[in-house]
């Protein structure tokens, strides 16, 4: 407790470039821009392939890869190809390691609905589209929300980890800490992380709360 | 920069011996947490099916456990654990595969019907037969699809261990980055994906041993 009581208390820790507000920002900012570009990406893939049913071996060798791939070995890789110049190569490996679990969620969530429900959709009228949006997403909603927590989960993660390749955000602290035997430092960066992990996960609580129809079953999601 | 061929088979040629050692401890470190995560699971499990009331409180403890990045768990674990120990990086490990392998074995005895449940205690299946005997085989694939996640990202997941000065073949990632040298990157990332395709593999077989029925009916 004494090691959190010296970052915490330390007044420097929470100005400047290398204070906590900025190096917080940092990471929601980039953990942010990684997720939508991830969700811009799997979202309607998912949809896509759910809806339609093509394609559905894409979805698996995506989620196995994404699982057995190295995060630290795939973020060092694609820095060192890419050059350090900006921070843009970075959001290679987080967008594509974030890609993976909405895609999988939004694929099974969308071909488990009842076919059943699927047919009376259409026994009523309804036209692909309409189907998809006003039957199949509401339905298949608490899936796709998982998904999204799992990548962002990933995602906060991830960026800690990048940290080690010059990112900003709370890995800083980790990562500098470690390097310069400063352990308070690197504690205190490893409960922040732990703390906006946290606060992710409350989040998406909150929007499945707020999003998902009560009439809607929940179903298991897909890791 | 010099001009440099990506993979330069020489180096791994030279440093055969240390790879090799680097490889083992990635082994260890991430069968550990799967052997122990799977023996733990199972009552686990088993309870959860028992008494309904305890298996939500237990899904969002390990739900919040799993949400935890790596890394900072390796770092918070480190005054208890030791600085670079295996047990710093297999104890966040085995947690990780509970959160996995809790459901999967709630799922699989949830996947037995309920008319074989029931021909089994008409047989006279005693409690504890009808469990070894019918549940858990029935439950065998869903368990074992558990198993093949959490196996695969406890493989990956090592890696990341070599920030905290402990990760297996995780310590080629930084290796690589430090000097700027592609060779042991490549390395280190084609046998992690190698060795979460080996145990993914086995485990398949092991269902196909396990399982001959879903053969023999034509699905697997």
């Amino acid at each position: 407790m004494n090691w959190l009581v010296d970052f915490f208390g330390d007044p420097a820790n929470w100005s400047g470039p290398d204070g906590i507000p900025v190096r917080l920002t940092e990471h929601l900012q980039f953990s942010t821009v990684a997720l939508l570009l991830a969700m811009l990406v799997a979202l309607p893939l998912g949809l896509w392939i759910g809806h339609t049913g093509r394609g559905a071996l894409l979805v698996v060798l995506s989620a196995n890869a994404a699982r057995a791939l190295p995060t630290l070995g795939l973020l060092v890789l694609v820095v060192l190809l890419a050059g350090l110049s900006t921070d843009l190569p970075v959001l290679i490996p987080l967008v594509a390691l974030a890609v993976p679990p909405i895609l999988v969620n939004t694929y099974e969530g969308v071909r488990g609905v009842d076919p059943d429900l699927r047919d009376a959709a259409y026994g009523m009228g309804l036209r692909g589209g309409q189907v998809l949006g006003r039957v199949l997403v509401p339905v298949a909603l608490p899936l796709i929300l998982l998904g999204l927590r799992l990548a962002a989960i990933q995602v906060v993660a991830t960026a800690t980890v990048a940290a080690f390749v010059g990112l900003g955000g709370l890995g800083r602290y980790v990562v500098d800490g470690f390097a310069t035997n400063d352990y308070p430092r690197t504690l205190g960066g490893a409960v922040l992380v732990a703390l906006l992990a946290l606060l992710v996960q409350l989040v998406f609580v909150l929007i499945q709360r707020l999003l998902v129809s009560p009439g809607v079953r929940r179903r298991n999601a897909v890791r | 920069m010099r001009e440099e061929p990506l993979v330069r088979w020489d180096w791994i040629g030279r440093n055969w011996p240390s790879i090799q050692s680097l490889l083992e401890d990635h082994v260890v470190m991430s069968l550990v947490p799967i052997v122990v995560g799977l023996l733990v699971a199972l009552p686990l499990g088993l309870a959860c099916v028992r008494w309904r009331g305890i298996y939500q409180p237990t899904m969002s403890l390990m739900n919040v456990t799993y949400s935890l990045p790596s890394l900072a768990v390796f770092v918070m674990l480190i005054p208890v654990t030791g600085l670079a120990t295996r047990a710093t990086v297999i104890v966040p490990l085995v947690f990780y595969s509970l959160a996995v392998l809790i459901p999967a074995v709630v799922d699989g005895l949830g996947s037995v019907p309920d008319h074989v449940r029931q021909s089994a205690v008409a047989m006279g299946f005693t409690p504890l037969r009808r469990l070894l005997l019918v549940e858990l085989p029935i439950a065998v694939p869903v368990v074992l699809a558990g198993l093949r996640v959490a196996a695969v990202s406890s493989i990956s997941l090592v890696s990341v261990g070599a920030l905290v000065g402990r990760g297996g073949l995780g310590y080629l990632f930084i290796d690589g980055w430090q000097r700027q040298f592609y060779t042991p990157i490549i390395v280190g990332v084609v046998l992690v994906v190698l060795l979460a395709a080996i145990a993914d593999a086995l485990l398949v077989l092991a269902q196909r041993l396990l399982t001959p029925w879903s053969r023999a009916r034509g699905t697997a």
